[in-house]
């Protein structure tokens, strides 16, 4: 047995984690010790405390370093990463205070448990070794499983918990299992020692041990991003979930899923690159497919917009399929993008709910764009983004993710691809048909703009806007921040 | 003195016991009972290995997975019983409000 050794310690590294788990203790605190009727509070200190960690994440670009032991990186991958779900975050933290009050579950703890998962997703972004994407994973899932169910008067939302809990950790089984197998195979759990003992033995496919590991290690990973066949829970889970958790639970685990699915397979297992691009081409058709169709279907826009997820987690996948510098640039660039867009359509859902009726059918939005011009733009936009096209940023993303895919020689792939992007418009289409083109039924007069929804809608039409007229700078800024 | 792969086999049969227990069973809490089976079946795992390498690693990944494990216990447990204050049952089958 080899002696332990205690490793040196740089705080520095991990210091927007550190941050933000500090003031999600002391709002816990806070919470407790202030007897005050609204909470809205506690969404404005926490926004201040994602405001700290984001500058804190962001000074960081730029100077690689690595801390305990090389378990934990800061590198510019892990600080773009890091940066998207900060800004989910702070969007969906700006939509929960109306929400709670309207559904009478004003309880302040949701914000020190939206900030914890957004902890375990930094630390699966910036984790180089099995243990820190383990621990970062179910930090992230206890979490949401508990704000999946935060509704606790809600059959709906304890429903949605129940079975975001029982799926959730018969996943996890399969990702530790997985870790479990490689780490036997190759007698490390470090990423890059991985990688180069792998090398150094000159392994392959061959080796059982390393190929069953790495099946259920994707097997995990695909769950947590909503690939399918692992997508049997995100519509129901979608559904029931309180709204602004929907929002951010659509955002920031599927980027942290990504996050650590590219850094496990393209920094551990390039030698078993043959196998898993031949894997993913199948998830990333299935998942398209299998999203866009069962969204046509779909009368309620939660559902549709859980639908529409899944198949976004398709077109990333095809950005990972092609593994080149451009398709995991475009990568990079979609999921901020798509945080902008679809925490934007989500703040317009809740909007348009009201106390006891959620309004979610798609027909309960006849006339809205008639009523509420601003809105109806703004909801346009989202849904033209996530349609992909331009010049909302959704186009451009898809545009890099399957230019990737064509460069990389995977032109049947890039046509699948483009058809189902096709597919989708329609149902993103009908939306706004029932918006312009039906009469009002309702007067929407209970649809209420808050400064904080304003501000959330703002910064969403700026994401999605921005990046779409000036693609360059952020494409570049992802660029930079590629590991390969 | 058993080899490393009597250790793995076991690990791995519980692991598929634990498997099929969470695809039929209907009871939630039993579904869970198979569930923490799976994740004690990868430490079993994960210790033969570890022993097996001569490496320290394998058991603190346990130490990390049995504390996630309680963490995990704390909150289902947790949610099934708001689940039961609005419903009376745990049934999985009687989870059906939320379908297509």
């Amino acid at each position: 047995m080899e002696n332990i050794v205690i490793p040196a310690i740089n705080l520095a590294v991990i210091a927007p984690e550190v941050i933000l788990s500090l003031f999600a203790l002391a709002l816990l605190l806070i919470n407790v010790f202030v007897k005050s009727e609204s909470k809205a509070y506690l969404g404005y200190l926490s926004i201040g405390g994602i405001i700290v960690s984001l500058f804190s994440a962001v000074s960081g670009w730029g100077c690689p370093a690595e801390a305990f032991s090389g378990t934990v990186v800061q590198d510019n991958f892990a600080i773009f990463f890091k940066v998207v779900f900060l800004i989910s975050a702070a969007m969906s933290i700006l939509i929960t205070d109306k929400y709670l009050e309207r559904e009478n579950c004003n309880h302040g703890e949701i914000y020190p448990l939206i900030l914890f998962s957004t902890v375990g997703m930094m630390f699966m972004a910036s984790g180089t070794d099995m243990m820190t994407i383990f621990l970062g994973l179910e930090l992230l899932s206890v979490s949401l499983y508990v704000l999946a169910g935060f509704n606790r008067n809600s059959i709906k939302s304890n429903e949605s918990g129940l079975k975001y809990f029982l799926l959730g950790s018969f996943s996890t089984g399969f990702l530790v299992y997985g870790m479990a197998l490689t780490y036997g195979a190759t007698g490390t759990t470090k990423l890059a020692k991985i990688a180069s003992y792998v090398a150094q033995t000159g392994m392959n496919s061959s080796n059982l041990l390393l190929l069953v590991g790495m099946l259920m290690m994707a097997t995990g990973f695909a769950f947590k991003i909503a690939a399918a066949p692992f997508h049997m829970w995100t519509p129901d889970v979608y559904e029931g979930a309180p709204t602004p958790v929907t929002a951010f639970m659509s955002v920031g685990p599927k980027a942290a899923g990504f996050a650590a699915f590219l850094r496990v397979f393209i920094v551990a297992l390039p030698a078993l690159k043959p196998e898993w691009t031949w894997l993913l081409w199948g998830l990333a058709v299935l998942t398209m497919t299998v999203g866009n169709i069962t969204a046509l279907y779909q009368q309620n826009i939660k559902r549709m917009l859980a639908y529409s997820s899944i198949a976004h987690a398709g077109y990333v996948l095809v950005g990972f399929t092609a593994g080149n510098a451009v398709g995991t640039a475009g990568i990079l660039f979609y999921m901020l993008s798509y945080a902008f867009m679809n925490i934007g359509a989500f703040a317009i859902i809740i909007l348009v709910g009201k106390k006891g009726e959620e309004n979610n059918n798609v027909s309960d939005y006849a006339g809205f764009g008639y009523k509420h011009p601003m809105l109806g733009v703004a909801m346009c936009i989202f849904l033209f983004s996530l349609a992909g096209i331009p010049p909302a940023a959704g186009f451009i993303g898809k545009f890099y993710l399957f230019s990737g895919a064509i460069q990389a020689g995977y032109i049947w792939l890039a046509v699948i691809g483009v058809l189902n992007s096709a597919a989708s418009v329609y149902y993103y289409l009908r939306v706004m048909v029932f918006m312009y083109f039906k009469d009002p039924t309702e007067e929407f007069s209970w649809v209420k703009l808050t400064p904080a929804f304003a501000l959330c809608l703002i910064i969403a039409v700026a994401g999605v806007m921005i990046p779409g007229v000036l693609p360059g700078v952020f494409l570049e800024l992802a660029q930079k921040a590629l590991f390969m | 003195m058993l080899s490393v792969n009597s250790y793995l086999y076991l690990s791995a049969i519980l692991f598929v016991i634990g498997m099929i227990g969470v695809l039929t069973r209907r009871n939630a809490i039993v579904i869970f009972m198979c569930i923490e089976l799976m994740l004690n079946s990868v430490n079993l795992s994960f210790i033969a290995f570890s022993k097996y390498l001569g490496n320290m690693d394998g058991q603190i990944f346990v130490l990390f997975i049995l504390a996630v494990a309680a963490a995990e216990a704390a909150v289902g447990l947790a949610l099934m019983i708001s689940f039961y204050k609005n419903r009376e049952t745990i049934d999985v089958e009687d989870m059906n409000l939320l379908k297509w």
